[in-house]
Parts: C-alpha cells; structure tokens; sequence
C-alpha cells in the first residue's frame, strides 16, 4: 500500500497541478453522477481519499523544498490521544467522528460563543501553504496545509484587550481515543496572543488539498511552523482566551524538556538530543536519512525574529 | 535431554534468534523499510527492543534450568542466546553511529568507489564532534553504552578457550556483570523515552522477576548451607 502510494506522489510531481485537479474535479463529478449509493461504493475508504478541498495556493509561503509524501506525513504522526507510538494514531484514528463539531470560544472575550466548524470553514476563503514542519524529535518533514490564519478566526470573535494568551484545547473522549495513562487529558497548547495574530500562524483544516486526516488532527488544528510540531495543537474543541499563561501539556509534563515558547532553534539542545540538525523526511526513499541542519525558527526568522526581540531565547526556550 | 539432539536444538535457536534479522533482511528487499517515514527510527527501536529481550530471554535461562534436574541442558543454550543480544546491541549501536548520527553513508561510499580510503573516515570526523557531545552529555547515551560495552566485554571472554585462561572463577566474577549490562539497557530505556510514556514497563517487570528469582535462590542456598549451624547450636 505504502509503495503505491508513493508512486502516486511521484506521478503528481510531474503532472502539472492544475491538469491533476481538473481530472480530480472531473473523476468526483463523474462518481456523483454515478449515484449516492454507486459511487459510495466505487470510493475507496482510506485516508486519501478523503474530500477535496477548494484551496487557492499561497505563493507567498512556498518551501523550496521537497514535499513529503503524503502517505509518509499521515502515516508517522504523534497524537498522544490515540497511542504513543509514530504508528498508532492512523491505525485508531480510522473511525474518528469529526461531526458534527464545534468549537467552543470562551475566556476573556466580548461574545462567549459555540461555532460550528463547517462555519468556519467558510469563514474566510482557504489557501494552501507549504511549510516546513519540524518536530521537537528531530525529524522534519514539508507539508502543504490548507487553511487560513487563525488571526481572521480571532479578529472575528473579538477578544477583550485584556486577553494576553490563547489556550488551544484538544478533544479528550474516551469512547473515541485511547487517552494513555500518564498524561493529563485533554492536551493543552497556547501561544501568546501576537504569535497567535501573526499571520504565518494557520487555522488548518487540510493538507494536500485534502480534509485533514484523522490522524493529522482532524478536522481542525493550528499549524504554527516556526516552533516545534507539539505547539500546534490537534483536534481543538476549546479556544480559550486568558490574561495569564495557559498550562500546557508538555511544558507541564517536562518543563525541562519542552519550554512555553518552543521556538524552533539549533542552538538550543533538547536534554537528551541535539536540536543542531534535522532527519528531513521526504520522497528519497533511502535507507540513509537525509540529516539537514536546522534552522533558527525553522526558517522563519525574518517573519517572526521580531516577535522576541530582547528575549533571552536560552532562557525562554 | 540426549546430548545427540543439543546440536540440533542450537540451529533451532540461531534460526529463532535470526528472524528479527531476517525480517529486517526481507523488509529492504522488499522496499517496504526505506518506504517508511523514518526508517532510522524504525530501526533505532527495533534492533534495541530486540538487544533487550534476547538479554532478558538469556537471563531467563539460569532460574528455569532451577526448576527441575531435567533442564539442566538448558545451560549450553546460554552463551549462544548471550551473543545473540550482543549481536543485536551492536545492529543497535552501528545504527546511532551511521545513520543517527548525520554520518553521510552515501559520501563515504562515493569515496571509497572513488578509491578515497579515507573519505568514510573524514566523515566520521565530521560528525563525530556531535556524538562526543552526546556521550559527554546525554545520561541515556552514557548507560547505554555502558551495557554495550560490558556486553563487548562478555562476549570477547565467551570461548571456552578464554574462559581456561582466566580461570572458572574469574570469568564467572566477570560473567555476573550481564545483570548490570541488563539493568543499564532498562534504565537506558526509562531515560530515553518521553515524560508519560510506560512501554519500558514491560521488560522492567520481567527483569524484575528474574531478579527475585535469584534472589530467592540465593536465599534458598544460604539456609541449606546455615541449616547444620543451627542445628547444632
């Protein structure tokens, strides 16, 4: 199954993008005409095939870089809920419901709300970026994410000036998620409220022009591409606005280990590993890894250096 | 046990302790290990987790040998299975050097094909700065290598040859040190693993056991030894 998909990767490099699209368009309208309950049928029911998403590419947040698969980036994921190991959360993700779905806004905020996702969803107009994505663990890897800048959601809600922090809350349900033992469910993340306005921050529905995995974090999470993946919380259910610093998971778990910040940065060491270099993971398909150094907010210095100007980045790592 | 069948018995247990290998062997023939995300990663666990058990299936042999007479063949079976962990330490250890590391495998192959001798060397160099630093730095580094190293130490002493040499009691002293070598790999498992996670639960329970089982064996023996004294006191 892997190889195959790996093929399919490959021959999408060398078909021109649009070309591809119109043949899906084409393929899902064919399969629409073909009946409800025929084309349920045809549909194969893996992850890839997934609905389509109608995204417009962001030129301005392109990677140079080679995209990593798509079957590598959904089937090599940490999601605690669902398993600790790289493998587990495609294998029990698989019957996940992620609707209906809400998301509950709340905090210091001026109109307390519940949203629907699929409101949101519509909220603004979806675009596709390439980012780099660089786990705490070392390994990296290139994804598109489809989405938009999750300052549009805030402007929208309205939060109070008070509000200095945002708290991202993963769903916790035991019927759906294993939720080891361990950890204090549900997972935790924030971000300090001008990380969370940037506009490289994005409100993540997709990847490949897809809904996102289940695995992934579906249906919605955040994608903040110059910390470590861990920042960007999963499946959120809660988006919290505080004047204080919101407890999260891992800075909770090994303070030592994983910093509030956790900005992307070679020149600070994780205590059982270096963060100087990266395994980037991609279409090579070698048995040698391709060890890349890494850089400072993972590339995105220029866009958010500012943001810490005057901070000791050792201190706050 | 006859003793016609211990030959036979050991290609049974070489073949049983080949097939972590062997699939190893047929997932990159197939292609299905360099078609994974992480191929290093993969085989950073796999090779550890099997060092480990094999470490603890050869721990196991002494205390089920105990139970009855009738085992007592068990014993030819140990250094075997011993190497076997060893050997799987060593898969272990060559995949932190040359693919963990950042060691560029493929330069040091274009070198040599170039008949540049010294070119996997001067990779080595290049990386090895960074691997010092673990060692200097990073504790589950530190007692990982510990258990390698004293797993070397056993195996390099395993020939009967080696073992006349020293002396049956010297080479026993030094022999006992596959339980420190079996402790280090546990404890490197519990360092290295995230905050939360308990997968080393497993193998700390087993060794455990076979602890304790030498421990009420050692007890056992003492009193039979103590048992006269007090009689006749």
């Amino acid at each position: 199954m892997l190889i195959r998909r790996a093929k399919e990767i490959a021959s999408s490099e060398i078909t021109p993008k649009e070309t591809l699209r119109a043949f899906q368009r084409s393929r899902r309208e064919l399969l629409a005409g073909l009946g409800a309950v025929a084309g349920a049928a045809l549909l194969p029911t893996e992850a890839w095939a997934f609905d389509k998403l109608n995204v417009t590419e962001n030129n301005k947040y392109v990677v140079n870089e080679t995209v990593t698969p798509q079957a590598k980036a959904q089937s090599y994921n940490n999601f605690y809920e669902f398993g600790t190991s790289k493998s587990d959360p495609a294998a029990n993700a698989k019957k996940f419901r992620t609707r209906p779905w809400t998301i509950r806004v709340e905090g210091l905020v001026k109109k307390p709300q519940t949203l629907d996702l699929d409101a949101v969803m519509k909220l603004r107009p979806m675009e596709q970026r390439v980012y780099r994505f660089r786990c705490v663990e070392a390994w990296s890897m290139v994804i598109p994410w489809d989405g938009y800048s999750l300052a549009e959601l805030v402007k929208t809600v309205e939060p109070l000036p008070s509000a200095k922090y945002v708290q991202f809350l993963s769903l916790a349900d035991r019927q759906e998620m294993q939720l080891p033992g361990g950890y204090d469910w549900p997972y935790s993340e924030g971000l300090r409220m001008d990380e969370a306005m940037h506009p490289l921050t994005l409100l993540t529905f997709g990847s490949y022009g897809e809904t996102l995995a289940n695995q992934q974090g579906a249906p919605v999470r955040v994608i903040v591409p110059w910390k470590y993946g861990f920042k960007s919380a999963k499946s959120i259910v809660k988006i919290r606005f505080t004047d204080k610093q919101p407890s999260t998971t891992w800075n909770d778990l090994a303070p030592q280990e994983y910093g509030f910040y956790s900005n992307v940065n070679p020149y600070v060491d994780h205590p059982r590993w270096s963060q100087a270099h990266e395994r980037r993971l991609d279409s090579s398909n070698s048995l040698f890894p391709r060890t890349i150094p890494t850089q400072p907010f993972n590339g995105y210095g220029n866009e958010v250096a500012g943001l810490y100007a005057g901070m000791d980045l050792k201190k706050y790592y | 046990m006859p003793s016609k069948a211990i030959p036979w018995l050991k290609v049974l247990v070489h073949g049983l302790c080949l097939l972590p290998f062997m699939k190893l062997v047929m997932m990159y023939r197939a292609g299905t290990l360099v078609a994974l995300a992480d191929p290093v990663q993969f085989l950073t666990h796999f090779t550890g987790d099997w060092a480990l058990w094999i470490l603890l299936l050869d721990l196991a042999i002494t205390p089920v040998r105990r139970l009855s007479p009738k085992l007592a063949w068990l014993i030819r079976l140990r250094r075997m299975v011993g190497l076997y962990s060893f050997f799987y330490a060593t898969l272990h250890l060559l995949v932190y050097v040359f693919l963990f590391s950042g060691y560029d495998v493929p330069s040091a192959m274009d070198g040599l094909k170039a008949g540049h001798w010294g070119e996997p060397f001067h990779q080595l160099a290049l990386v090895w700065p960074s691997m010092w630093d673990d060692v200097l730095k990073r504790r589950f580094i530190q007692v990982g290598l510990l258990a390698w190293v004293l797993l070397l130490a056993l195996a390099v002493t395993s020939p009967q040859r080696v073992l006349r040499w020293m002396g049956g009691k010297r080479w026993q002293k030094l022999h006992r040190m596959v339980y420190v070598a079996a402790f280090a790999a546990v404890v490197h498992f519990w360092w290295l693993v995230k905050a939360g996670v308990r997968e080393p639960w497993k193998v700390t329970a087993v060794l455990a056991v076979l602890l304790l089982a030498r421990l009420l064996w050692w007890a056992r023996q003492r009193r039979k030894k103590a048992a006269p004294v007090f009689r006749t006191a």
